[in-house]
This record gives structure tokens, C-alpha cells and sequence, in this order.
């Protein structure tokens, strides 16, 4: 088996195990969509609200998995001094990352299959626009928020991570384009929250799927993140 | 009149060569080493971690490096291991700059960190399972759990596992991938004498395969029983690199007691054969003679003058322990 499978394989069983996490991971988006849709939270443009909230939950589901739960993780890994031995077998920094990245897609995957399940089985929601293209987009958004996880990780310590990552998650929900589009948050608030990665994330997604047409700037706003998060991740990742 | 050394200060005189200020000389060709160290320098901030540090390591050897705490062992490991990188001097491990080949460097080398390096979660099998994609030509996973003895517990979580069957782990995931030169950095730490026992076998049958091994230790004995040579270093400096048989006969005799804790030792030192007098504390003395027996008279003479009683009184030759306090000035457990 190569490393890379190896390690990847390793990263998955390392997450589940992780039970609060998973929990949190797993649970906030499905509740989230649940009670928003059954309340019926969305934008009047949108006649079915499951349209509008459905793409929020699938990004609220990437940013728990690849920027909490891998941020966190990855710092314990640190500071139980794991990563240090790793840093001394072949294993290569870039096969590391790439395994980290490759499980948080992976557990991703579980996590849209529920979250579309229940938005079909509950809200009739049906597929629409250009299901590749979302793929696509989800790809890329995923690596983007494991990137900046790993970022995070990298450059704080085990409990400063744990505490900014919890709070940068909050943020994003509430001024990040997930529970509220960003357009419809007030004057300066909403230039600043169309920049940030999960608003371009979630316009992205849910212009898609709407419409089947890819919206240019958000796609180029989310890669921007995405390459940047990634290269200075790989950059300051210390095995130490 | 002899000198005296207390644990914070050592002193000798009478001729007795001071290890301590005398530079030490080692007479490996380079090109053959495992590993070669020359004029090392690292610094952090003020504090000079190793400080013109100079020696070589000879292929198929165990070579123990002693020194107190804050001596420069685990930074100096570190350099070797490719973790840090060095202010100044040559280093080479297996012909490698652990620096800027560590991609050729790591699939030869086997590390045992001082503590953790092990995801809490992960069980033995499962640990090994992993590390064994990660080099070629690898043991493979049940046969080194049997051989740390750790089938019984291949699917608890690393965790569960006490301080010793941790340590063992630690062992096992070091030598999977048959390496060439293996570092060990208090490999019996918490465990029990029996396990340190077979963790001793181990290491010797690893030798014996033709692995170069470094350790650090804070068991004299271990580092008696199993090391070729043993280097003592303190404050980032080579102080001795010899052969423990030779690093005792440096010593010459001692006369050991424990006695009460009010003894002056500067009251000692006026016995005219001893040379040297070690306080280790809590009443313990070592005094270093060239005449034993004489010394022993005058002790004896001396302790019945002062009403005091000698306890576990002893004459012999300067153990490993004994040789650490003298050049370092530290008990190597404080």
C-alpha cells in the first residue's frame, strides 16, 4: 500500500474517532437545515427556501470538517509531538497534507449524501442546474477550507487553534454568506462578506444549482483563498 | 590535603587529572563513521544548547550520550535526526547532511522520541500498519509486536496501554523499517525491570543485525550494560568519550559510607590519602584514593576520633555514576 493511501486511510479512522467532533461536524448543518427549513428562513426571491439553505449547510458541512475538525486535529497531532515523528520517517510534508486534504474531502462526501437526502426526502428538493459543475465547486471549496485549517494549525498553538477556529466558524456563520446572503447584510458589512471565502462558496453552489451557469468572481474569489491558504499552509507547516 | 567536591562544584587536585578541563580527543577515521560531529555549534537566544561539540560514531557500535538536564543531548539528537538545523560545524550521518538530504537520510534512520509520538487513538497494529507502507523492505506489523511482546494488546488504543507497553511501541514503530542507524532517546524510561530487561535484549539483538545505535539514558546501568562507548557532555561540551570499563579505571579506587548529614567534608579532606571527596548528599560520601587501604585506616581512625559511625562502608572501584557526578558536578537524576 502506498504512503499516501496508508496516510490518507490513517487520517479518515483519526476523524471518526474524534466522536465530539464528528458529532458537531455531522449534526450542527443537519439540524441547521432542518429547523431553518422547516421555519422556512430564506430570501423571498426564493420560492422554495431548501434552494436557498441547502448550499449554506453544504458549506457549513466543508467549513466544520476541513477548517474545525482538521485544525484541531492536526494541532493535537502537534503537540502530542506526533507530527515530529512522523517528520522523521519518509513520509513527505506535501503526502501528509495531501492525505489531510483527501480525508476531509472524503468525510465531506458522507456529509452532502445526508445533508441531500434530507433536503429531497424533507423539502422536495430536486436536482437542478449543472450537478458536475457543484462537484466541481465543492472540490475546490473543500481544499480551500482544509488549506486554511491547516494554516491555522500551523501557525498556532493546540488550544489558541481550537479556540480561533471555533470562533472563525461562528463568524463565517453568521457574516460569511451561509445563514444570510451577503448582498442583504448592511452597507460596508456586506462588501467585506462577499470577499470572504464561504459567501463566495455558497453563492457559488447555490447559483449553480439554480441556474446551471457558474458565476465567475465568486469561483475566482474562493480559488484565491483556496491557493493562498494552501501555499502558506505548506509553507509554515512545522512538524514540530 | 585533598579537595573537596560538593554536587554544585567540582574540584581536584593532588595530581588527579580533571577530566572536565581537559579537551577530549577521539580517533575515528571520518570517512568510516555512522556519525560525525565536528565543532557543532547551536545557539537559542543567549543560551549556547551545544557549544563546539566534536565526535564520530562507529558503525555497528551503541553509543550512549550522558549529560544533566539542559546538557545539549536532545538538541544535539535532534541536529542528527534532521529536526534542527546548526549554527555552525560539520555534521554527517551516514555519509548525509541531515540538513539538506534528509530526504535521502530518513528511510535509513529509526527515532524514538523521549515521550508521545503516537496518535492517542491509534492502536499498536494499526500504527505499524502505517508506518510499514512508509519504508521499504519493512517488518511487518505482528512480527514486531510479537517481538516487543505486544500481541496480547495489538488492538487497545495507545492510550490504554501502560507507560512501558507505550515505550515498547515506541521501540517497535523505531526499528520497522530495518534502519541502518537508530536513535533512542530514553528508550526504558517507565518500565519495569523485566521489560527493561527484554528492551535491553532487543536493543542488543538490533546490534547484532548490524544497527549503529545512539541512545541517551539516565540509567547508568543501562548505559553500562549495553554501550560500546559513553560520551558525557554538559553545557553543549564533550567532557569524556571512552569505554565505560576505561571511563571506571580513569577513577582509580573510592572508598564509599553514609554517615550523618552534619559531616563537613572539608573535615574529610584532611585525611591524608584521600584525594578527592564527592558529597552526594543526604550524608553520602565518596573519596577517591590511590591507597585504599590506607585510606581506609585513616577513615576508620578519623570516624572512631569523632564518635561516628560509618555505614556501608565500601571499597572499590569508581562506578559509572560516580565517574558523571565527578565531571559534571550533577547527580544524573536530580
Amino acid at each position: 500500500m502506498s504512503a499516501l493511501i496508508a496516510q490518507t486511510r490513517m487520517e479518515i479512522r483519526l476523524t471518526m474517532r474524534r466522536f465530539e467532533a464528528v458529532l458537531i461536524t455531522m449534526v450542527v448543518p443537519v439540524i441547521l437545515l432542518i429547523f431553518l427549513g422547516l421555519i422556512g428562513l430564506a430570501p423571498e426571491e426564493y420560492s422554495r427556501p431548501v434552494d436557498f439553505l441547502l448550499p449554506s449547510m453544504l458549506v457549513l458541512a466543508v467549513m466544520s470538517t476541513g477548517l474545525v475538525g482538521l485544525s484541531i486535529r492536526t494541532a493535537y497531532e502537534r503537540s502530542y509531538g506526533v507530527l515530529k515523528r512522523l517528520g522523521s520517517t519518509p513520509l513527505s510534508r506535501g503526502n501528509l497534507l495531501l492525505a489531510k486534504i483527501n480525508s476531509v474531502i472524503l468525510v465531506t462526501l458522507i456529509q452532502i449524501v445526508v445533508l441531500i437526502g434530507i433536503a429531497a426526502l424533507g423539502f422536495g428538493w430536486r436536482p437542478e442546474g449543472n450537478l458536475l459543475l457543484a462537484g466541481i465547486v465543492l472540490v475546490i471549496g473543500t481544499a480551500t477550507f482544509a488549506g486554511l485549517g491547516l494554516l491555522l494549525a500551523g501557525i498556532l498553538r493546540a488550544e489558541t487553534t481550537l479556540a480561533a477556529a471555533n470562533t472563525i466558524y461562528i463568524f463565517l456563520l453568521l457574516f460569511g454568506g451561509i445563514i444570510w446572503p451577503a448582498e442583504r447584510l448592511p452597507g460596508a458589512v456586506s462588501v467585506v462578506s462577499s470577499l470572504l471565502p464561504s459567501s463566495a462558496f455558497a453563492t457559488a453552489l447555490r447559483d449553480i444549482l439554480s441556474t446551471g451557469e457558474a458565476p465567475v468572481t465568486p469561483i475566482i474569489i474562493l480559488s484565491v483563498w483556496g491557493i493562498a491558504g494552501i501555499l502558506i499552509a505548506s509553507r509554515t507547516f512545522r512538524w514540530e | 590535603m585533598a579537595s573537596i567536591n560538593t554536587t554544585s562544584q567540582p574540584v581536584t587536585a593532588n595530581g588527579h587529572v580533571n577530566l572536565a578541563h581537559s579537551p577530549v580527543q577521539d580517533t575515528v577515521d571520518i570517512g568510516s563513521a555512522a556519525v560525525s560531529i565536528t565543532d557543532l555549534h547551536k545557539r537559542y537566544g543567549d543560551l549556547k544548547a551545544v557549544d563546539g561539540l566534536s565526535f564520530q560514531i562507529r558503525p555497528g557500535e551503541i553509543f550512549a550520550l550522558l549529560g544533566p538536564n539542559g546538557a545539549g543531548k536532545t538538541t544535539t539528537l535532534e541536529i542528527l535526526e534532521g529536526y534542527r538545523s546548526r549554527d555552525g560545524g560539520a555534521v554527517s550521518v551516514l555519509g548525509f547532511d541531515p540538513q539538506r538530504e534528509a530526504t535521502q537520510l530518513k528511510p535509513l534512520i529509526g527515532v524514538m522520541l523521549q515521550s508521545g509520538g503516537i496518535y492517542p487513538t491509534v492502536t499498536p497494529f494499526e500504527l505499524l500498519e502505517l508506518l510499514n507502507s512508509f519504508y521499504p523492505n519493512a517488518r511487518q506489523p505482528a512480527e514486531l509486536l510479537d517481538l516487543v511482546g505486544l500481541t496480547d494488546s495489538a488492538s487497545t488504543r495507545y492510550k490504554q496501554l501502560s507507560g512501558g507497553q507505550q515505550r515498547r511501541l515506541a521501540l517497535a514503530a523505531a526499528i520497522i523499517g530495518h534502519p541502518k542507524l537508530l536513535f533512542l532517546d530514553e528508550p526504558t524510561s517507565a518500565m519495569d525491570p523485566q521489560a527493561r530487561r527484554v528492551t535491553w535484549e532487543l536493543i542488543e539483538a538490533q546490534q547484532q543485525q548490524g544497527t549503529t545505535i545512539i541512545l541517551t539514558t539516565h540509567s547508568m546501568e543501562e548505559a553500562e550494560r549495553l554501550a560500546d562507548r559513553v560520551a558525557i557532555i554538559d553545557h553543549g561540551k564533550l567532557l569524556t568519550l571512552e569505554e565505560p570499563s576505561a571511563l571506571r579505571r580513569n577513577g582509580g579506587s573510592t572508598v564509599r559510607f553514609s554517615g550523618p548529614a552534619s559531616i563537613d567534608p572539608a573535615d574529610l579532606a584532611g585525611i591524608p590519602a584521600a584525594n578527592e571527596i564527592i558529597a552526594k548528599g543526604s550524608g553520602q560520601f565518596v573519596i577517591e584514593t590511590d591507597d585504599p587501604i590506607a585510606l581506609l585506616d585513616e577513615l576508620t581512625t578519623w570516624a572512631r576520633q569523632r564518635g561516628i559511625l560509618l555505614d556501608d562502608l565500601r571499597a572499590g572501584h569508581e562506578t559509572l555514576e560516580d565517574v558523571f557526578l565527578r565531571l559534571t558536578g550533577h547527580q544524573i537524576r536530580e
